[in-house]
């Protein structure tokens, strides 16, 4: 765990798309599931930021 | 070196007056040179619509009334999109589709694969029929598993007759909300099952005998010779097919409007449905403009995380 928040304190690619992925990923399940309108409202927004920082952070060294 | 006769011969027929110019030129710019056709393209044909697209999605623009005043609406059609029921619902049965899709098209099209892979008998002839439905147009697969479908005259509703003892005029998979999303994944199943199957042969193809043969060498069970080589091997063709698949169902449109129409009422009303309705027919461009960005962000951010994944099972 200390060396996942290091990773994203020296701003590493690795845990800085492992953070991008889950986004993306908890977006999805938000966009498609039946139970709450209000994860689905808030849905594309997650997947946006998701998105983008996996796009950013994919150019961050290893 | 082999290519030097052909690079002196290619030199040697360029006209002197574009030689000449060429001479002038550094690597990088005939490296451009070449490379700009292709950027130009995918700008024009990819890029540029996308932005277009986006910057339509804050609008109110409909293209019937090309004439009205188009007025900046900000981010109004994305919060009507997400605080839309309808949308919501559509989303749904578009989750159903894509889940169950892929889930038994991955899980038959292996066991095929594998089955075919053995040799037997008759194996090329079998690969042909099975890979027959998904050279088959949409349009058509749809018309005619609409006739299969019939209650009356329906040989799927007497094949589940013959199986079940149920009464075929009893139920209507095309026409009960309870029923008519699993018409959809039968028939996107049927028809391209043999799509993932001739991926996963491929993979099944690409494992080395002699695997197979150390297994064997050191007692491994067929069982532990499945988990331990077969699908670790064949995982990257996996997960291919999968994204490949996955990528298709989330923007499948012929097949579902041939078959169901989006209905009964909206069980079956897939994204790209309800997209093209509302581009179309309602003709709310700015509207079908929000939806279209967020489905294209919610593909694109699948797809790169998918691709990542990929990536790591193949360095493996």
């Amino acid at each position: 765990m200390s060396n996942f928040i290091n990773g994203l304190l020296r701003l590493r690619r690795g845990p800085w798309e492992m953070v991008a992925t889950i986004l993306i990923a908890c977006g999805v399940v938000m966009l498609m599931q039946p139970f709450a309108m209000v994860l689905f409202t808030y849905s594309f927004l997650v997947t946006l930021v998701g998105t983008v920082m996996f796009i950013i952070v994919s150019h961050f060294p290893e | 070196m082999m290519s030097d006769p052909v690079v002196h011969r290619v030199a040697a027929a360029t006209p002197p007056r574009l030689a000449h110019r060429i001479r002038g030129l550094s690597d990088r710019t005939i490296a451009w040179l070449f490379v700009a056709p292709t950027i130009f393209l995918l700008l024009a044909v990819n890029i540029f619509p996308l932005i277009w697209t986006i910057r339509l999605s804050l609008t109110n623009f409909r293209t019937n009334r090309p004439n009205n005043e188009v007025e900046f609406v900000g981010i109004e059609n994305y919060r009507r999109i997400l605080t839309d029921e309808d949308t919501w619902t559509s989303l749904q049965a578009t989750a159903h589709f894509l889940i169950w899709t892929i889930l038994l098209q991955v899980l038959i099209g292996f066991a095929l694969a594998y089955l075919i892979n053995k040799k037997f008998r008759g194996n090329d002839l079998w690969t042909t029929l099975i890979v027959l439905p998904m050279m088959l147009s949409p349009a058509v697969v749809g018309n005619f598993w609409t006739f299969l479908y019939q209650p009356q005259i329906g040989l799927f509703n007497y094949f589940v007759q013959f199986l079940t003892g149920a009464d075929p005029a009893s139920f209507s998979m095309i026409g009960e909300v309870r029923l008519a999303p699993w018409s959809i994944v039968i028939v996107d199943t049927w028809m391209w099952t043999p799509f993932v199957m001739l991926i996963c042969l491929a993979g099944l193809r690409s494992i080395p005998a002699s695997l197979y043969e150390a297994a064997e060498c050191d007692r491994a069970s067929k069982w532990r010779q499945f988990w331990t080589i077969t699908i670790p091997m064949a995982l990257p063709f996996l997960m291919l097919a999968v994204l490949f698949r996955g990528i298709e169902n989330f923007k499948m449109f012929d097949l579902v409007v041939q078959l169901t129409g989006g209905g009964p009422g909206s069980t079956t009303l897939l994204t790209s449905i309800d997209l093209k309705r509302e581009a179309f027919e309602k003709w709310r461009t700015g509207y079908a403009s929000a939806y279209a960005v967020i489905l294209f962000v919610t593909v694109f951010g699948l797809a790169s995380i998918y691709v990542k994944a990929l990536n790591k099972v193949k360095d493996r």
